[in-house]
C-alpha cells in the first residue's frame, strides 16, 4: 500500500514555529477565559452561557487555522468543501434535532 | 459459556420454521454438493470470494440482493395470507409473537439487504466503467464492505432458526426495543446486523466518492459525467452524511440495552422522541439514497431507447442535487403526530411538498426525452413508462401525507404502507430491475429474454395495483399497519384482494426468476465450454450511454493478490474519453 501514500500532498503547509506559538497562546487565552468566567462568577448565568459558547466557536477556528492549517488558498478547496459540508451537516442534524425536540418538549410539557 | 444460548433457543415448536429450516438445509446441501461435484471450490474461492474486482463484487451484491428479495417476499406473502385469514375470530396461522418478527424482518431485509445491496451492486458494476476508471479507489475496502453486508444478511437469516428476530418493526423504536420490553435476543440480532451493514455502506460511500471525484477519465469534467454517475455521486454524499447518524443512534440503543444507560428509556431522563428524530434523520435521506440511482438508470434507459440525448441534462443534474439537499430537511414528516407544534410540522410539511418539485422536473425531463424520439418499446422501456405511472401516483399520495393535518388521519395506517410501497416498488425496484436488464449484456455478454421481461413487467405492474390499492382503501377505512387480526368486514374484502395481488407478484417473481436464471446458467455454461474469456461485446444498445465506447463487455481482471501487485497501475485510464457533446 506504500505506493498509495506517495500521492503528493497538494500545497498543504505544515505551519511554522511562530504560527504554532500564536495558535497555542490564543487557545490558552480562550480556555483560561472560559474557565475564569465560570469559576469566578463574573457574569450572570445567561450571559455566561452565551459568552462561553462564543469562546468555544472562536476556539474551533483557532484550531482549524493554526493547527489544522486550513486557509482559503485554492489548493485547499477540497478541504474547505469537506469542512463546509461537515458544518452544514452539523447545522442541519444537530440544529434540526434541537429545533424539533425542544418544540416537542414544550408542546407536550414533557420537561 | 454460551450465555443465553440453550437448546430452547431453537424454535422446534413452530412447524413453519422447522419446515423452512429443512428446506434451507436441503437447498444448501444441494448447492454445496454441486460445487464439490463439479470441483469448483478453488475457482469459487480464488475468483469470487476473495476477489476485489468491482465487477465481481457488483455481481455478488446483486446475487445477495436477489436472494434477500426472495426472503423478504416470503415474509410479505406470509403477512398477506395471515391477514386474509385472521378475520372475525379466526386467529390465522401466525401468532402475534411470530407475526411481529415477520413484519420486522420484512422491512429490515428489503431495505438493508435487498434495496441497498442491489443499489451498491449496480454502482459497483457500472460507475467505474462509466468514468473510465480501472476499479474503485479502494478495491480491498470494497470487498470488506461487501462481506460486512453479507455477514449481516446471514446474521438476520440465522435469527430465523436460532433465537428470534426483533418484534418492534424495522426501525426498532424504543421504548419497545429497550431491555425492559424486549428482553429477548431479537433486537440484539437487529442491532448487530444493521450496525455491520451500515458501516459497510458507509465505507462504500467513501470509496465511491473518492472514485468519482478522483478517477474520472481525463477531460470528463462535471457536466460531462453520465447521469447515472451523477446520481451515484449524490447518493454516496448522502450516505457519508447520514450513515454515521444511524450508527450512533443504534450505538446508543445498544448502550441502553447492554450497559443500562438511559438515552431512549422511559425513565432515567431518556427521550424516546430523540430516537425517532435521529433515526429518521438517517431514514429519510436513506430513501433518497435508494431512489436517486434508480432515477439515473431511468435517465440512461430513456435516452438510449428514445435515440435522443437526454432532455435537459443540466436540469436533471441540478434536480438531483436539489433532491439531495432537500432530503435532509424533511425527516419530521415521519412523525408529525409525535407532538411537535405547528411551527415544526408546518416547516417540515412544506419542505416535503417542495421536494416533489425537482422530482416532477425529472419526470418531465424523461417525457420530453421520449417526445419525438424514435422510441424502441422494449422491456426496459416498459419498466420506465410503468415507473412514471406508478411513481407519480405514489408521489401524489406522498404530497397528501405531507400535509400534517391529513397525516394525523393517515399516520401508521395501511394508507402509509401503500404509499411507500408505491414509491419503493414503483421507483426503486422498477429502476433496479430495469438497470439489471439494461446492463446485463455489459456484464455477461448476452441479452436477457425479452418476452419474459415484458411478462414480468406486466405482472409486477398489475400485481402492484391489485396488491396495494386495497391497502390504500383499507387505510382510509381506518385499518392500521402491523395488525395481526381484525373483525371489520370491509377490511376483509380488501385483504382478500391484496393477497391475490401478492400471489400474482409471487407467481411472476418465481417464474421469471427461474426462467431468466436457467437461461443465464445455460448460457454461462455454454460460454465457459466454448471459450474461457467473454469476448468483446456482441450486444450493444446503440446508445450514447456506454461512455467508454471501446470498452465492451468488461473482463474480470483482478483477484486479491493481483490487485496488490497492480495498485500503481490502477489509475491507468482504459480509454480516452470523447467529449460528451
Amino acid at each position: 500500500m506504500s505506493q498509495a501514500s506517495t500521492h503528493q500532498h497538494e500545497g498543504e503547509s505544515h505551519g511554522s514555529f511562530a504560527s504554532y506559538i500564536i495558535g497555542f497562546v490564543l487557545a490558552a487565552i480562550l480556555t483560561v477565559a472560559a474557565f475564569a468566567i465560570v469559576e469566578m462568577h463574573l457574569l450572570s448565568p445567561g450571559m455566561t452561557f452565551g459568552v462561553i459558547s462564543g469562546l468555544a466557536v472562536v476556539q474551533i477556528f483557532v484550531h482549524l487555522i493554526y493547527f489544522l492549517h486550513m486557509n482559503s488558498s485554492s489548493s485547499q478547496s477540497w478541504n474547505n468543501t469537506a469542512f463546509a459540508f461537515a458544518a452544514v451537516c452539523v447545522l442541519i442534524i444537530i440544529g434540526g434535532t434541537i429545533f424539533v425536540i425542544h418544540d416537542v418538549g414544550m408542546n407536550m410539557m414533557s420537561r | 459459556m454460551l450465555g443465553k444460548l440453550t437448546l430452547s433457543a431453537i424454535p422446534l415448536d413452530v412447524p413453519i420454521l422447522v419446515g423452512t429450516f429443512t428446506g434451507v438445509v436441503i437447498v444448501a446441501l444441494a448447492v454445496l454438493g454441486a460445487i464439490t461435484y463439479f470441483g469448483k471450490w478453488g475457482y469459487l474461492w480464488r475468483e469470487w470470494l476473495t476477489s476485489v474486482d468491482h465487477k465481481r463484487l457488483g455481481i455478488m451484491y446483486i446475487v445477495l440482493a436477489l436472494v434477500m428479495l426472495f426472503r423478504g417476499f416470503a415474509d410479505a406473502v406470509m403477512m398477506r395470507s395471515q391477514l386474509a385469514l385472521a378475520y372475525n375470530g379466526n386467529p390465522g396461522y401466525l401468532p402475534p409473537h411470530h407475526y411481529d418478527q415477520v413484519f420486522s424482518a420484512h422491512g429490515t431485509i428489503m431495505i438493508f439487504f435487498m434495496a441497498m445491496a442491489f443499489m451498491t451492486g449496480l454502482l459497483n458494476v457500472i460507475v467505474p466503467l462509466q468514468i473510465g476508471a480501472r476499479d474503485v479507489a479502494f478495491p480491498f475496502l470494497n470487498s470488506l464492505s461487501f462481506w460486512m453486508t453479507t455477514i449481516s444478511a446471514v446474521l438476520i437469516n440465522v435469527s430465523l432458526f436460532i433465537g428470534e428476530f426483533a418484534q418492534c418493526g424495522w426501525l426498532v423504536y424504543p421504548p419497545l426495543s429497550e431491555q425492559q420490553f424486549s428482553p429477548g435476543v431479537g433486537v440484539d440480532y437487529y442491532i448487530w446486523a444493521v450496525q455491520l451493514a451500515g458501516v459497510g455502506t458507509l465505507l462504500t460511500g467513501v470509496n465511491f466518492f473518492v472514485t468519482i471525484v478522483k478517477m474520472r477519465a481525463p477531460g470528463m469534467d462535471w457536466m460531462k459525467l453520465p447521469v447515472f454517475t451523477w446520481t451515484a455521486l449524490v447518493t454516496v454524499v448522502l450516505i457519508m452524511a447520514v450513515f454515521p447518524v444511524l450508527t450512533v443512534t443504534l450505538g446508543e440503543l445498544a448502550l441502553d440495552r447492554y450497559l443500562g444507560m438511559h438515552f431512549f428509556t422511559n425513565d432515567g431522563g431518556g427521550s424516546v422522541q430523540l430516537y425517532l428524530s435521529l433515526i429518521w434523520t438517517w431514514g429519510h435521506p436513506e430513501v433518497y439514497i435508494l431512489i436517486l440511482p434508480a432515477f439515473g438508470v431511468f435517465s440512461e434507459i430513456t435516452q438510449t431507447f428514445s435515440r435522443k440525448p437526454l432532455f435537459g441534462y443540466r436540469v436533471m443534474v441540478y434536480a438531483t442535487l436539489a433532491i439531495g439537499v432537500l432530503s435532509f430537511i424533511v425527516w419530521v414528516h415521519h412523525f408529525f403526530t409525535m407532538g411537535a407544534g405547528p411551527n415544526v410540522n408546518a416547516f417540515f410539511g412544506v419542505a416535503t411538498m417542495i421536494i416533489a418539485v425537482p422530482t416532477g422536473v425529472k419526470i418531465f425531463n424523461w417525457l420530453f426525452t421520449m417526445y419525438k424520439g424514435r422510441i424502441q418499446l422494449n422491456g426496459m422501456m416498459y419498466w420506465v413508462i410503468g415507473f412514471m405511472v406508478v411513481f407519480s401516483i405514489g408521489g401524489m399520495t406522498g404530497v397528501m401525507m405531507a400535509m400534517p393535518a391529513a397525516d394525523f388521519v393517515l399516520h401508521n395506517s395501511l394508507f402509509l404502507i401503500a404509499h411507500f410501497h408505491n414509491v419503493i416498488i414503483g421507483g426503486v425496484y422498477f429502476g433496479y430491475v430495469a438497470g439489471l436488464n439494461f446492463w446485463w449484456p455489459k456484464v455477461l455478454g448476452f441479452k436477457m429474454n425479452e418476452s419474459w421481461g415484458k411478462r414480468a413487467f406486466w405482472c409486477w405492474f398489475i400485481g402492484f395495483f391489485v396488491a396495494f390499492v386495497p391497502l390504500y382503501i383499507a387505510g382510509f377505512e381506518g385499518m392500521t399497519r402491523r395488525m395481526n387480526h381484525y373483525d371489520n368486514a370491509d377490511w376483509h374484502v380488501q385483504m382478500l384482494i391484496a393477497s391475490g395481488g401478492a400471489a400474482s407478484l409471487l407467481w411472476v417473481l418465481s417464474a421469471s426468476c427461474c426462467r431468466s436464471m436457467s437461461r443465464s446458467v445455460i448460457a454461462i455454461l455454454q460460454r465457459t465450454v466454448t471459450s474461457r474469456v467473454i469476448r468483446g461485446m456482441h450486444v450493444r444498445w446503440n446508445g450514447r450511454c456506454h461512455r467508454p465506447r471501446r470498452l465492451t463487455t468488461s473482463p474480470f481482471y483482478r483477484t486479491f493478490m493481483e490487485s496488490i501487485r497492480s495498485i500503481p497501475k490502477s489509475r491507468s485510464v482504459v480509454v480516452a474519453m470523447k467529449a460528451r457533446r
